[in-house]
C-alpha cells in the first residue's frame, strides 16, 4: 500500500511523522512537549527502524535532541527533530550552530502561546524568534508554515529538499491548531532512504562518515580568524539571497479587484480565508495573501499590492510580530493595522472582519500614517 | 657531533603519530592536552581504523582538535558532544565514534549529556581530559577544581560550603547499568602515557565488539590556568589531584572494581 499515494484522516502531528518516514528520514530525535508529542508517540508506534531503518531516538532533553540532530546532520543524513515553543527556545544555540557549521536539517515548531511555559493552546507567537533569527549570530532560517494537514504532510519533504539545497538548516512554523486537528491527506508514496553513495553524488561529500579516499572533512562554526568569520558571513547571506531569488513561497486569494487586504499565515491564514468570503458576500472586495514561507518574505508581492488596496490587515495568533514585515513591505504606501488574539484564543472569521472594517475600512483612510499601535482585542 | 647525525630516524624514540597533522597545536607548552591528542591518534593509526573513525571536538582548550588529528571531525557546541555522538553512532554503526572533551565541557554544562549517553550505552568512546580547571575561558573554577584550589572565579580558593565538591562524574558514570569500561589515567610521564594508550586502545576495541560506553578519564594539568611552570604543575597535580582523583580501572567489562 505504501508504495502508492494514500488517502487518509490524520491529525497534522501524524501526517507530519508519516510523511517523515516516506520521505526517506534517517533520523529523528525529539523530546515530548504539548501540542507536538503526538510526532514522536507516532514515529515509536510505527517502527520506522523496521519500516526504513529510520533512527527515533527519545533525547533527554531539546538540548541533547538539537545536537543529535547537529551529529546526524554533520555525517550528511537527513535529521529532524520536533518540538513546541519553549523546547525551541533551548535548541537556539543548536540552530544557530548548524547554521554557523552550514548543516542541513530540518526543525519542527508546534507553537503554542508564551512567553514563559505560557499555554498549550495554538498561538504564532514565535513568528520573531522564527524570522528574526531567534539564536545568536547573523543567520537565517528558511521557514515554512504550512495551515493544512496536506501541508503539514508535503512540507517535510519540500524542507529537506531546501535543507539539502542550501546546506542550510530549515523551520517548519506551524502551530497547536494545525497540529491538532484532523483532516484529509494525501499521503506520497514511500521512498527509499538514500545510501552515503547516492547522498554524495547527489550533495557532494563534504560530510564527516571517516575519510576513506579522500582529505579528512571537517564540520564546525569556528573560525578564529576574522577575515574567514566574515567571508563564512557573506556565504551565509548570499545564501539567503539566493533563497529570496528561488524559493520565496505565497498564495494570493481573491487579490485581483481587491480593494483591501488581509496578510496571514498558517492557521490565521485559514480563518482569513473564510473572513474573506464573508466579506465578499457582504460586499467588501478583500483579498488574502499568505505567506507560504516567512523568510523568506513576499515583499514585493506586497510593495505591490499596496498599490491597489487601501488598507491591509496583518491578522496573527499573537499581539502584532508579523506586521511590522507587512508595514517594512509596504513603505507606508496604505495604512496597516494588525488584528490577534492571544493565550490560545483563536479568532473567528466574523472577529476578523469586524476588526477589517473598523481598522480599515473606516478608519483606515482618516487615520492613514497615525495609527501605529497594534492592538489585542 | 653534528646535530644531522643525531636526527635519524632509528635514533627517535618518540615521535609525533602519523595521524597528527603538522599544523603546530595551539596548546601551552607543557600542557597535557596534546600528548592525549597524540596518544589517541596513534592508537586510531595503529588499529588500522583511521578512515572510519569520526572524532567529536568540544568547546575548550581542544576545540581545534580537528585541526591537528586528521581525520574526519566534527565540532560540537559546548557539552553537547555526547549527544552528537550519539546521533552519528546510531546511524553509522559500523564506525568508530569518539568524543574529547574537558571537564567544564563533560562534568558541567554538559552533565545531562554525558550522564544520558553513557546510560544508554551508546557504542562510542568519551575521552575526558580533567584538568580541574576551565583553561580556554583563562582560567575559571571547573567542577573538579579542587577544595581550596584558587582560580579566578574561586581566588581565595574553592569554598566547598559555598560552592560544592569536587565532581568525581567519573565514579558516578561507572555506576550507569549501561558503562562497560571506565578508567581514569593521567599523561604527564611516558610510564603514565603508555598505560592511558593501553586503555584508549582497549576503548576503541570495545566499540569494535560493540561493548558500548568506554569511558577514559586523563587527569591532567593546565600549568597556565594554574599558575606554575610546567613541571611544578605536574608535581603539584600528583601531590593534590590524584589523591582526590585516584588513577586505575574503575569498571572493566561491566564490572565495577571494588
Ligand atoms: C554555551 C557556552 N557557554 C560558555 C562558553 C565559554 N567557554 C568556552 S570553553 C569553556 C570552559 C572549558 O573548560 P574545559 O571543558 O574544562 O576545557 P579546558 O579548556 O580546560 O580543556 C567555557 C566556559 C561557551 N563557549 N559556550
Ligand atoms: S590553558 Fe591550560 S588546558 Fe589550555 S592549553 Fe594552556 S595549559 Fe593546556
Ligand atoms: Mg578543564
Amino acid at each position: 500500500m505504501r508504495s502508492m499515494t494514500e488517502l487518509k484522516l490524520m491529525k497534522g502531528n501524524e501526517a507530519l511523522a508519516e510523511a517523515a518516514i516516506r520521505a526517506g528520514v534517517d533520523g529523528y530525535f525529539g523530546y515530548p512537549i504539548t501540542p507536538q508529542t503526538e510526532i514522536i508517540e507516532y514515529l515509536m508506534t510505527e517502527r520506522p527502524e523496521k519500516r526504513t531503518g529510520m533512527v527515533v531516538l527519545q533525547a533527554e532533553s531539546e538540548i541533547a535532541a538539537i545536537n543529535m540532530v547537529y551529529g546526524a546532520a554533520s555525517t550528511g543524513k537527513k535529521a529532524m527533530t520536533s518540538s513546541s515553543s519553549p523546547g525551541i527556545s533551548l535548541k537556539l544555540e543548536g540552530i544557530s550552530y548548524l547554521a554557523g557549521a552550514e548543516l542541513p536539517a530540518v526543525i519542527v515548531n508546534v507553537v503554542r502561546g508564551g512567553p514563559g511555559l505560557g499555554t498549550i493552546q495554538p498561538s504564532q507567537a514565535d513568528y520573531f524568534q522564527s524570522v528574526k533569527g531567534g539564536g545568536h549570530g547573523d543567520y537565517k532560517l528558511y521557514v515554512l508554515a504550512p495551515a493544512s494537514v496536506q501541508e503539514m504532510s508535503d512540507f517535510v519533504e519540500d524542507a529537506f529538499d531546501i535543507a539539502f539545497k542550501y546546506r542550510a538548516p530549515v523551520l517548519i512554523l506551524s502551530d497547536g491548531l494545525i497540529g491538532q486537528m484532523m483532516e484529509k491527506v494525501i499521503l506520497k508514496p514511500q521512498k527509499q532512504r538514500m545510501t552515503n553513495e547516492e547522498l554524495i553524488e547527489k550533495y557532494g561529500d563534504w560530510a564527516v562518515t571517516g575519510r576513506k579516499g579522500r582529505e579528512r572533512n571537517i564540520i564546525t562554526s569556528l573560525d578564529l580568524k576574522s577575515e574567514k568569520m566574515e567571508a563564512r558571513v557573506h556565504r551565509l547571506m548570499k545564501k539567503y539571497e539566493q533563497m529570496e531569488k528561488e524559493d520565496l513561497r505565497f498564495e494570493k486569494i481573491n487579490c485581483d479587484d481587491a480593494e483591501y487586504l488581509i496578510v496571514a499565515y498558517g492557521s490565521s491564514a485559514r480563518i482569513s480565508q473564510k473572513a474573506v468570503q464573508l466579506g465578499r458576500a457582504k460586499g467588501i472586495k478583500v483579498g488574502l495573501l499568505r505567506p507560504i514561507t516567512l523568510f523568506p518574505y513576499p515583499k514585493q508581492a506586497l510593495f505591490e499590492l499596496a498599490d491597489q488596496v487601501k488598507g491591509i490587515l496583518s491578522v496573527e495568533l499573537n499581539a502584532g510580530q508579523m506586521v511590522e514585515d507587512v508595514r517594512l513591505s509596504v513603505e507606508h504606501k496604505v495604512p496597516v493595522e494588525h488584528f490577534g488574539r492571544t493565550g490560545g484564543i483563536i479568532h473567528t472569521p466574523e472577529e476578523i472582519l469586524e476588526a477589517l472594517e473598523q481598522k480599515i475600512i473606516k478608519n483606515g483612510s482618516i487615520k492613514h500614517h497615525k495609527s501605529r499601535e497594534s492592538s489585542i482585542l | 657531533m653534528e646535530v644531522s647525525n643525531i636526527i635519524k630516524a632509528e635514533n627517535q624514540v618518540f615521535c609525533k603519530s602519523k595521524l597528527m597533522t603538522d599544523t603546530a597545536l595551539s596548546y601551552c607548552p607543557g600542557c597535557g592536552h596534546g600528548t592525549a591528542h597524540n596518544l589517541t591518534m596513534e592508537v586510531i593509526d595503529e588499529m588500522g581504523i583511521s578512515e572510519e573513525t569520526i572524532g567529536v571536538a568540544p568547546v575548550g582548550c581542544s576545540v581545534l582538535a580537528y585541526d591537528f588529528m586528521n581525520i574526519d571531525m566534527t565540532q560540537a557546541a559546548h557539552g553537547r558532544a555526547p549527544a552528537v555522538a550519539t546521533a552519528i553512532s546510531r546511524l553509522w554503526p559500523e564506525k568508530y565514534v569518539f568524543t574529547y572533551q574537558g571537564d567544564g565541557d563533560l562534568a558541567a554544562i554538559g552533565t545531562a549529556e554525558t550522564i544520558h549517553a553513557c546510560n544508554r550505552g551508546e557504542n562510542i568512546v568519551i575521552i575526558f581530559v580533567n584538568n580541574g580547571i576551565y583553561g580556554m575561558t583563562g582560567g575559571q573554577m571547573a567542577p573538579t577544581t579542587l577544595e581550596g584550589m584558587k582560580s579566578s572565579t574561586s581566588p581565595y580558593g574553592r569554598d566547598i560550603e559555598t560552592m560544592g565538591s569536587p565532581l568525581k562524574i567519573t565514579e558516578l558514570i561507572a555506576n550507569l547499568p549501561g558503562v562497560y569500561y571506565v578508567t581514569r589515567h593521567a599523561v604527564h610521564t611516558h610510564k603514565h602515557a603508555r598505560k592511558a594508550k593501553k586503555a584508549i586502545q582497549k576503548a576503541f576495541e570495545n566499540t569494535r565488539l560493540k561493548k558500548g560506553i568506554s569511558f577514559i578519564e586523563i587527569v591532567s594539568n593546565c600549568n597556565s590556568g594554574w599558575k606554575m611552570t610546567p613541571l611544578e604543575s605536574n608535581i603539584w597535580m600528583e601531590e593534590n589531584m590524584f589523591p582526590y582523583f585516584p588513577l586505575g580501572d574503575i569498571k572493566v567489562g561491566g564490572i565495577l572494581k571494588k
